[in-house]
């Protein structure tokens, strides 16, 4: 039996007054992948999850679920599970009760109740926490029960909103890590939303850039890093460096010259701060003079500011070779780095 | 929509319910007739001149504005030191007085105006001053309760703002304290008062000749069902909604000029 | 004296100024309430000779309510009209709460919730009295029945105990609505969500989330009646008629016709025993989980 199921987004519109907060969306998603919908607040990220939950009933548009239309179906009637932001757990059961629930209200039996139970929650690394309450249940432990009461229902999809958020940053990391597991072992489609760049790239098969309720960019992780289709999910992830352009035959016309380009662009390119260097290998390219404006040290890196005449540089690289502020040095483009933005 | 159809059909009846004898109150008030029952005829203000016109009524009223209004500045005032010192200050035994404050709240007032009865032994005589002390034992724990909850933590940030700048204990008091609490001193002060200017029991058993309003219509009663009663009844309600829907402008104000931070 | 640190000096300073701010509040609370419910207690230990207060300590008042029928029954009846009109009221009250709170758009609950407690701002004197025009046989229901043709006389709906558990439903409804409104508006709305998101029908969702987290507001409404309809002389006095007297309307009997104080102090304390066991009961409803 499939566990998951393929997941079309047709034209999905959602108005709230004046405000389109999901406008003209649409997205194919094969079964079993690891969907991340990354946005900044008002991006229409959750008002997307809360079409796919059935919380919302969408404008105009369509939902499909293997091929069945599931826009107006109740949250109880749709194969979908969400995890709430703030876990929504019920304060007055315990853990087994609440991780139960989705089962004991389709009226099986207690035992069996009790069996996927204990499964579930080993799963999620909670074995033998089914009798406490969820009053003494700490922050990480809380986000696992939750997982685990939405996963016991075994859902065609699973949809988290902001799971994360409320966890500090060496709990995050651990626990993206276990969603990316927990998916592969599920094989079941997990949507996830967040605005948290490092997340969505930790745990994704694709990542989903929205904003003002559109589609910016959607592709794997390491495409949409390297080579973002828009001025705006070139912003969003990382750190660029944005050069208007002209483009022909040769490459793209910009302030430094004609650079060799990745793709066909609009009016602007994109270089990620890593694909500029200090020193000439195979393959690299003189850009020119660089005067150092800034060098910020950041730990692992350092972040270095300059200008070759009128544009504005960043770059990365070890602190040990960062350039003071006032040194002038020449800056090497690396192959491949120049990528078009089509907008 | 379905929504509102169950709604209205919660609502109504139950609207109804409720306001059904108040209506049957304020309306037979007004009935041209010596006896308040329908079928209604009218309207006129006959009963409210007799009852205005009416010594007994008119110095009732005004010892149940004077009851009211003092028992009601008493319980706050002490209801505001006693937050004041026990939310600021590191007070012995916090817990049992803020149990000793509210435990008035545990008790029928019956059995607060007995035992003040009691207490005096006939020593004391009977007067508004006896139902003054036993209406601040009833609202005493309701003003704190109200009062003692506004001491969060963002008052103390402003206070401690007050005292960075400079401000002495009774400054911050004063200027910075009791005026953030404004809107729940009117809101607690109200409530107290529209409580004491209801107040029966205590009332009964403690004001000896000088009646509060209560009192008076209680001995209405005796004369059965009367128009007179009615108005009377009437101005009694009146005074207590006016005052609610003060504290109720209050609060909203409030909330619609949002937090100051 | 020894020099203390500042903060030791400072803390000192504190607390005492602490206990004074607090002193008038507790010191009012104890010579205006404390001491005269011990004298209460005090005084039922005695008993009256010839009009006046005798000498000796006994529980000759407290044997006289156990064995006289008639104190007992008091008690009894006290007890069953709290009874039923706790039950109705926060029967009644409940479906009133749950519609301002779900049903209601958010901006007029407030609203909603003023109207449906207006008349609650009056004193029980004058709505025991409205009570009595709507109950009367030629009142308000009555005629308003006979006009309709539904019955030929008069029902006997006033001075009997149903008038009384009439004119307190009323009352507590309010009162009630407003507790389990405070109760049900906080209940953190995502919880209903999950719960059909796993798959709960209404019905579900309403017995295994929303009325448990209701209890609180059901405890606190439940202890206020029990507080209040035990202890409450008026409503039964002008609603009630001569039949089926109540504790409180027995007590000040005591006092008005037998000027028999220290029995009425004897029966206040018995009053306060129940409210108390009432209170040990609901206690532990009474706070609420965070939701």
């Amino acid at each position: 039996m499939a566990r998951s199921s393929d997941l079309s987004i047709i034209a999905v519109t959602k108005v709230f007054g004046a405000t389109r907060a999901v406008d003209d969306l649409s997205l194919e998603v094969p079964a079993n992948t690891y969907v991340v919908l990354l946005g900044a607040s008002g991006s229409g990220k959750t008002t997307l999850l809360s079409m796919l939950g059935g919380f919302t009933a969408p404008t105009s548009g369509q939902l499909l679920l293997d091929g069945r239309d599931i826009t107006l179906m109740p949250p109880a009637m749709r194969p979908t599970a969400t995890v709430f932001q703030d876990y929504a757990l019920f304060p007055h059961m315990t853990v087994a009760g609440n991780v139960g629930f989705g089962l004991s209200v389709r009226g099986m039996p207690k035992a069996d109740i009790a069996a996927r139970v204990e499964a579930a929650l080993d799963m999620v690394g909670l074995s033998g926490f089914g009798p406490r309450r969820i009053t003494a249940a700490s922050g990480g432990q809380r986000q696992r029960i939750a997982l685990a009461r939405a996963l016991v229902t075994e859902p065609a999809m699973l949809l988290l909103d902001e799971p994360l958020g409320a966890l500090d940053l060496n709990l995050r990391r651990a626990m993206q890590d276990e969603l990316r597991g927990l998916q592969r072992r599920e094989g079941r489609t997990f949507i996830h939303v967040t605005h948290d760049q490092e997340e969505a790239m930790a745990v994704a098969d694709m990542i989903v850039i929205m904003n003002k309720g559109r589609i910016e960019d959607a592709g794997p992780p390491e495409r949409i890093y390297a080579h973002p289709r828009t001025r705006y999910a070139a912003t969003f992830m990382g750190e660029s460096n944005i050069l208007s352009a002209t483009f022909g035959a040769g490459g793209a016309e910009t302030a430094l010259g004609v650079l060799p380009v990745q793709g066909k662009g609009g009016s602007a390119v994109v270089i990620r701060p890593e694909n500029l260097r200090l020193k000439a290998a195979d393959g690299t390219i003189l850009l020119g003079d660089w005067t150092v404006t800034a060098c910020v040290f950041q730990g692992a890196f350092a972040r270095v500011a300059g200008q070759i005449g009128p544009v504005t540089l960043h770059l990365r690289c070890a602190p040990r070779d960062a350039p003071s502020p006032g040194q002038t040095c020449p800056l090497y483009l690396g192959p491949g780095g120049v990528t078009g933005l089509a907008d | 929509m379905r929504r509102g159809a169950v709604t209205l059909a919660v609502l109504l009846p139950m609207l109804v319910f409720i306001y059904l004898p108040v209506v049957t109150l304020v309306l037979f008030s007004l009935h041209d007739g010596r006896v308040p029952l329908p079928p209604f005829k009218g309207p006129t203000l006959e009963w409210y001149g007799k009852i205005l016109a009416n010594p007994r009524i008119t110095v009732a009223t005004l010892n149940s504005i004077m009851v009211a209004g003092v028992s009601a500045a008493i319980s706050v005032g002490l209801a505001m030191l006693a937050g004041w010192g026990l939310a600021r200050h590191r007070v012995p035994g916090r817990g049992l007085i803020e149990a000793l404050i509210l435990m008035p709240l545990t008790v029928s007032y019956l059995v607060v105006g007995l035992g003040l009865l009691v207490a005096t032994g006939g020593l004391v005589p009977k007067s508004l001053a006896l139902v003054i002390v036993g209406h601040v034992v009833l609202n005493l724990p309701l003003a704190f309760a109200i009062l003692y909850v506004q001491f969060d933590t963002a008052q103390a940030r402003l206070e401690m703002a007050a005292r960075d700048l400079g401000a002495s204990e009774r400054q911050v008091f004063w200027r910075v304290t009791v005026p953030s609490l404004r809107v729940a001193l009117i809101a607690a002060f109200a409530l107290c008062f529209t409580f004491s200017w209801d107040e029966f029991i205590v009332a009964f058993l403690l004001s000896g000749f000088d009646p509060t309003l209560p009192v008076v219509i209680w001995s209405l009663l005796r004369t059965g069902l009367d128009p007179q009663t009615n108005a009377a009844g009437t101005l009694v309600f009146l005074v207590s909604v006016v005052a609610a829907l003060m504290v109720e402008a209050f609060l909203l104000k409030r909330r619609k000029d949002g937090p100051v931070l | 004296m020894t020099a203390l640190s500042p903060e030791i000096q400072l803390d000192h300073i504190a607390r005492r100024r602490g206990l004074m701010l607090v002193a008038p509040a507790a010191l009012w609370t104890v010579v205006f309430f404390l001491l005269p419910t011990l004298s209460i207690l005090w005084l039922s230990l005695y008993e009256i000779e010839g009009g006046k207060v005798g000498e000796t300590m006994s529980l000759v008042n407290y044997r006289r309510f156990a064995e006289q029928g008639y104190f007992w029954q008091s008690l009894v009846n006290s007890l069953v009209l709290t009874g039923l009109v706790t039950v109705i009221s926060l029967a009644l009250a409940f479906p009133l709460a749950a519609t301002i709170a779900f049903q209601v758009p958010p901006h007029l609950q407030r609203l909603c919730l003023m109207l449906a407690v207006l008349p609650f701002w009056t004193s029980y004197v004058v709505r025991s009295y409205a009570w009595l025009l709507v109950l009367a046989p030629n009142g308000v229901v009555n005629q308003t029945l006979m006009g309709l043709g539904l019955t030929d006389a008069p029902l006997p709906l006033s001075f009997n105990r149903a008038a009384t558990v009439m004119g307190f439903v009323h009352f507590f409804t309010m009162l009630a609505t407003l507790t389990i409104y405070a109760s049900l508006s906080r209940i953190n709305p995502r919880l209903m969500l999950a719960a059909r998101d796993l798959g709960a029908s209404g019905v579900q969702v309403f017995l295994r989330i929303v009325l448990p987290l209701s209890v609180p507001g059901l405890a606190a409404g439940a202890f206020l009646i029990v507080v209040v309809v035990m202890g409450d002389y008026v409503t039964p006095q002008i609603l009630g008629g001569n039949n089926d007297l109540v504790l409180p309307q027995t007590i000040m009997m005591q006092i008005q016709r037998r000027g028999d104080v220290p029995m009425a102090a004897a029966l206040s304390v018995v009053m306060m025993v129940v409210v108390a066991a009432a209170y040990l009961i609901l206690a532990r409803r009474l706070t609420a989980e965070r939701t």
